[in-house]
């Protein structure tokens, strides 16, 4: 995990460490002083030496202003080490994603490819800026610290022997006390967010079946778990600070006694009693935030490992090694005994011995019921997935050796699910070609008919989409992503259930345009209404991941039982 | 929580959340603020003690001939004595806080979510959801932080630095005065970094903001993102927005950080100053200072100095917190639904499903048995003021009706459905429910006496089978098997690994938006209402499958009031009475073939001269 998240240093190795230098010399300095200052009252103040104050204490100012600025760098280094780091993970992390299949983002789902992008990267980076500061600091403090302590009076480090396992063992017993109780409350935590949102968004359903009293039971049980299982938590934790200042006193009031010993002994000098007071602080804060450093890294671990679960997936779907082909040259379609599951472990296939060949230029309906694999089919032409046996082939040649690119500018696919972006409605249809002229624009929206509609906006071409597209209507919408598929200029045009919310002349006049306007182009179009795909070619019947019939309408209606119960109870029901 | 809103002083939410916090246990608050005063008194005493240990009793010791160690074993004791009852103050209020911070979670989550429960639809519609969200998470977790660590460590600081001053003072008011001049330095230094610190970030937050929500978008159309092969121009706008967000995180977080190396550092420095004068002026005897005092005084400097960089710290989170309040206040503050009906519903005594009204009528009630007959008289509304959406509605639906709201998106379909359970407040007119007007009958009882099936479905964790049984909690498993296969929602039920114990998600991502429309179509005819609303009910299911959801439909509506909105005309086209809504107006009223024959908007619409957006 750390070896897949240190690769995005890169850059900001210079920083990575410097941060850890500056530290280090600033502890060799902070240590330095306690040193000075107690030679400045032993030699100076206690004896008189006024030369010897002024000397020192000079030397003790330029010392801590050096010591100042090394902190300083230490800080920024540090920040902008770990935010560097992170917009490289980042960057990585929305690299890859690029290049993820389909499947690879069903597999995580979009809603945790953000969580992991944002949250858990805030989480690494945080941890990261600590580790090259903080992480460096304490440890080597409390190496430093022990060794003068020692160097003043190995006697009187003695009590450390005592205080220091103690006090290990101490926070090792809060830690492993308190940790088994975070999981659970981030459960808990989950539960109750989730029925906070589940009360937002159902807020209708809710009032209509009168179910107020209902959920705030239920959602009382949540904050009374909370409170519970954090109330447990933090007795234990609660005692954290306690026993840290019990440690200090007890070996302040153990120094000022042995101490006051070895100074009547005339083993130590009053200056270096103060010095080793110092040193003990030291010892003792280092070891306290060491423990903290040690805590805030567990939980950063967790969002790592996510973070590197992203990095480390295989994209399932990749170019093809050597020569890919980068010309579609016609529109013609050949399914060859496709079989196709969405999980290798799944005991159900999608599509199940799929035979066909769709000539350059023709059209083709598709119909069948909600999950019989009509969206799943066409996904395999522009291989959004890759079949699980057999093969399909587009333009003579099978699609895993072309040009990913080259292969998808060729098939446009209008999604069922579509979405526009935050920008213009010129900038949405650019994708579909980001040259494209004026005229052309204005071409392909005049045959998805969004031209009309487009020119009585406000800005015209130059309205602004909202996020999500929520300026538009549903069809106007449909409209629009046709448009967008169309500047393309594909070989191979399909709509998947694309015009579902636009009337039925519009969609009858959009029908014609392509016909009259892309002769050359293969349409494919999934419907569930059959007026949509009646005038087609040839019309393909699915049923249950199988193609059940292919024919005209004419002949459909005659043989096919499925689709001319279709047929008929549409009919009825438009008269 | 409406945004032209004036915020309130913080000082003023400040008060009024110490209060909450007082009242949620008194107690707690009180020991704690005594606790903290009297550990902080016992961390000045345990550092002054140090440095006199030394002074009076290890220097005259070394004077003596045979070292007395009586009196220091004595002072030892004592210290000892001091310690304890610091840190037993410290324990104590750490725990305490500990603990009230969690009791204050709990007691204003609950009281928010039951407040929220009773809102008015409005309150939904005009704050966003992850808005009303972070209420509960980040508001109240930086509102805990606070009251569990910012709060104690402040008044901890606080009255250190009180206390450190006045030993300061006892020992020497003249060092005293080098050292605020030094304090009053740093406190300007604290100052600059903590504005420098604040502007980077909110600025870090803005950038974060927009990374994250540009991610959001990319993320949510990475399969559009693919299809059109877009992955290049994806990436270069990320990398914009990453740059400018890891340029101001880093400034940020070095402001953050350097704050204590910094003020670490000037402790150390005012230490040498008082050293260097202190020590020049005990050996030129120009003040009358002991060695030992101005040793003592040396430790004390040290020790005033940090809780000035701590209080600003804490004085961050504080105010962090204190805006998180305001935002919880603002909700609790919300005016509820108003609900003073007197009128409620009950079953008939002794016969079961059978409902009448409870009319209170001179101190005793009178019974009106539930027909649904709704009526609307010259109704007008608008969400908010100054924007009309219905203009002078009036219809009559009788019992068994099925009316049809026919129109463009905008029209005021939904709103007319959403006015008969009193979602909202109409502005003037009158809307009845069996001769009642809806505004004297309780709420509770008139939702109970109507169903809906929305457009947009909703869903809770839980199974399926507690999900259909939302609609009426009493209801045997028997009554969910028998909706579910009037709803044609049992074949897809059957298919899933546990049926019926199937446990779905509230969000629903497991199910398609055509099956959950099958499991609420399930769940509002097992709630059984005289009165049945429903809005684009079956607009994601198939074709075939919703003439089969119409004929079962069709049994439960028989004999019930039922208002039906619906994109596809083919499903109205049977229904007793069409309203034609254009811009909040009724402009055709009548059934198919009247309509037809009138040749307007209804029949342009049926014809597919017209399109419905």
């Amino acid at each position: 995990m750390l070896k897949t998240l240190l690769k995005s240093v890169r850059q900001y190795k210079k920083e990575t460490l410097l941060s850890p230098l500056c530290v280090i010399a600033e502890v060799f300095i902070e240590m330095y002083i306690p040193y000075i200052m107690g030679m400045l009252i032993d030699n100076g103040i206690y004896k008189g030496n006024m030369a010897y104050v002024q000397k020192m204490g000079l030397f003790t100012i330029l010392l801590t202003l050096l010591s100042l600025v090394l902190g300083a760098a230490a800080s920024y280094f540090s920040a902008h080490a770990a935010a560097g780091f992170t917009a490289n993970l980042r960057h990585d992390m929305f690299y890859h994603m690029q290049e993820f299949s389909f499947e690879n983002i069903d597999k995580f789902s979009s809603a945790s490819l953000v969580t992991r992008l944002t949250t858990d990267t805030n989480n690494i980076q945080m941890a990261y800026q600590m580790s090259i500061r903080m992480a460096v600091r304490a440890p080597f403090m409390l190496v430093i610290s022990l060794i003068m302590a020692v160097m003043i009076s190995a006697k009187l480090t003695m009590v450390f022997l005592v205080a220091v396992p103690f006090l290990t063992i101490a926070m090792i017993l809060i830690i492993n006390g308190a940790r088994p109780y975070f999981p659970r409350i981030f459960r808990a935590y989950d539960e109750l967010n989730r029925k906070v949102r589940e009360n937002i968004r159902g807020v209708r359903e809710v009032k209509t079946f009168v179910h107020e009293t209902e959920q705030i039971e239920n959602f009382e049980k949540s904050t009374s778990k909370i409170y519970k299982l954090f109330s447990k938590a933090m007795v234990i934790m609660a005692t954290n600070g306690p026993v840290m200042t019990l440690t200090v006193n007890c070996v302040m009031l153990a120094l000022s006694w042995f101490g006051a010993k070895l100074i009547v002994g005339h083993q130590l000098e009053t200056g270096q009693l103060v010095s080793m007071f110092s040193y003990t602080m030291s010892v003792l804060m280092s070891l306290m935030i060491l423990s903290m450093i040690f805590t805030q890294l567990m939980m950063a671990q967790a969002s790592g490992r996510r973070v590197a679960e992203v990095l480390n997936a295989q994209p399932t779907i990749t170019n093809p090694v050597k020569e890919p082909l980068e010309d579609v040259t016609n529109g013609e379609i050949v399914f060859d005994n496709v079989d196709f599951k969405y999980d290798k472990d799944d005991d159900h296939y999608a599509l199940k011995d799929i035979n066909l060949t769709i000539k350059s230029g023709e059209t083709i309906g598709i119909i069948g019921e909600t999950g019989s694999s009509k969206s799943t089919l066409i996904s395999m032409i522009p291989r959004l997935y890759d079949v699980t046996g057999g093969a399909v082939r587009v333009g003579g040649h099978n699609v895993r050796s072309y040009d990913l690119k080259a292969l998808r500018d060729n098939v446009a696919v209008v999604l069922q699910k579509n979405v526009l972006f935050t920008g213009t409605i010129k900038d949405n249809l650019k994708w579909g070609n980001e040259h494209a002229t004026d005229e052309e624009i204005l071409r392909a929206s005049k045959i998805a008919h969004a031209d009309g509609f487009i020119q009585e906006m406000p800005d015209g071409y130059d309205t602004m989409v909202e996020q999500g597209g929520n300026n538009v209507s549903g069809g106007q919408k449909q409209r629009i992503t046709i448009a967008r598929a169309l500047l393309k200029k594909p070989k191979i045009l399909i709509l998947d259930d694309s015009t579902s919310a636009v009337d039925t002349k519009t969609e009858r006049e959009i029908r014609l345009a392509l016909k009259r306007d892309l002769p050359q182009t293969t349409k494919i179009i999934i419907s569930q209404r059959i007026v949509s795909i009646k005038d087609a070619d040839r019309i393909i019947v699915m049923n249950h991941g199988k193609i059940e019939d292919i024919g005209t309408h004419e002949e459909l209606i005659k043989r096919n039982d499925l689709y001319s119960s279709i047929a008929k109870y549409q009919e009825e029901n438009s008269k | 929580m409406d945004k032209k809103q004036q915020t309130p002083a913080p000082g003023k939410t400040f008060w009024r959340l110490i209060k909450y916090v007082y009242h949620v246990s008194p107690a707690s608050l009180i020991i704690s603020f005594i606790s903290v005063i009297i550990a902080a008194g016992s961390t000045v005493i345990g550092s002054l003690f140090i440095e006199q240990v030394i002074d009076r009793y290890i220097t005259p010791m070394l004077k003596e001939k045979t070292a007395n160690f009586a009196p220091l074993a004595h002072a030892i004791l004592l210290m000892a004595g001091v310690y304890a009852i610091g840190l037993v103050a410290s324990y104590l209020y750490t725990l305490l806080m500990m603990l009230l911070s969690q009791r204050v979670q709990r007691q204003i989550r609950n009281e928010m979510f039951t407040h929220m429960q009773r809102l008015p639809i409005a309150f939904f519609d005009q704050n966003e959801y992850g808005d009303i969200m972070s209420r509960y998470t980040n508001d109240i977790d930086t509102l805990m932080q606070m009251i569990s660590q910012a709060l104690p460590m402040f008044g901890n600081s606080m009255f250190t630095v009180v206390f450190v001053f006045f030993g300061m003072l006892y020992l020497s008011w003249q060092l005293t005065i080098v050292a605020v001049i030094v304090v009053a330095l740093s406190i300007g230094i604290v100052k600059y970094l903590t504005k420098k610190s604040g502007y980077f970030f909110d600025l870090q937050q803005k950038k974060v903001g927009e990374v994250n929500g540009f991610n959001e978008e990319m993320l949510n159309g990475l399969k559009v993102i693919k299809v059109f092969s877009h992955e290049k121009y994806a990436e270069a706008d990320f990398d914009r927005y990453n740059e400018e967000l890891r340029e101001a995180s880093g400034n940020a977080n070095t402001f953050a950080t350097i704050l204590f190396p910094i003020m670490g550092n000037v402790g150390n420095l005012l230490y040498v100053l008082i050293a260097l004068i202190g020590g020049a002026a005990v050996l030129a005897g120009s003040l009358p200072l002991t060695v030992g005092a101005v040793a003592s005084f040396m430790q004390l400097s040290k020790a005033f100095i940090m809780p000035i960089a701590q209080i600003s710290q804490q004085l961050n989170s504080i105010v962090l917190a204190i805006a998180g309040a305001h935002r919880i206040f603002a909700v609790l503050d919300e005016k509820v639904e108003v609900d003073d009906g007197q009128v409620t519903i009950a079953e008939k005594p002794g016969v079961k499903n059978a409902w009448q009204w409870q009319v209170p009528e001179n101190g005793g009630t009178k019974a009106v048995p539930v027909k649904g007959h709704i009526t609307f008289d010259h109704v007008n509304f608008g969400y908010v003021p100054g924007k009309q959406i219905l203009y002078d509605i009036s219809l009559d639906a009788k019992p068994g009706m099925k009316v049809a709201l026919v129109g463009e998106t905008g029209a005021g379909k939904t709103t007319i459905s959403s006015m008969i359970n009193r979602f909202y407040e109409i502005n003037s007119g009158t809307i009845s429910y069996d001769g009642i007007d809806i505004s004297d009958i309780q709420k509770d009882s008139l939702r109970q006496s109507v169903a809906i099936v929305l457009q947009d479905t909703h869903m809770f964790t839980g199974t399926i089978m507690d999900n259909i049984r939302f609609g009426r909690p009493d209801a045997s498993d028997d009554d969910v098997y028998q909706a579910a296969r009037l709803a044609r929602a049992d074949e897809f039920i059957h298919e899933l690994d546990d049926g019926y114990e199937t446990v779905i998600d509230g969000s629903g991502s497991d199910l398609s938006q055509g099956q959950l429309q099958l499991l609420s179509i399930a769940r509002a005819m097992i709630a059984d209402r005289p009165v049945m609303i429903l809005d684009e009910a079956t607009s994601s299911i198939d074709t075939r499958t919703e003439r089969l959801v119409q004929s079962g439909m069709d049994n439960l509506l028989a004999g019930r009031t039922s208002f039906v909105i619906a994109h596809r005309l083919s499903t109205i086209v049977n229904s007793d009475l069409i309203l034609v809504l254009d811009h909040g107006h009724i402009i055709e009223a009548g059934n198919h073939d009247q309509l037809l024959a009138k040749k307007g908007y209804y029949y342009e619409l049926y014809t597919g001269k017209k399109e419905i957006q």
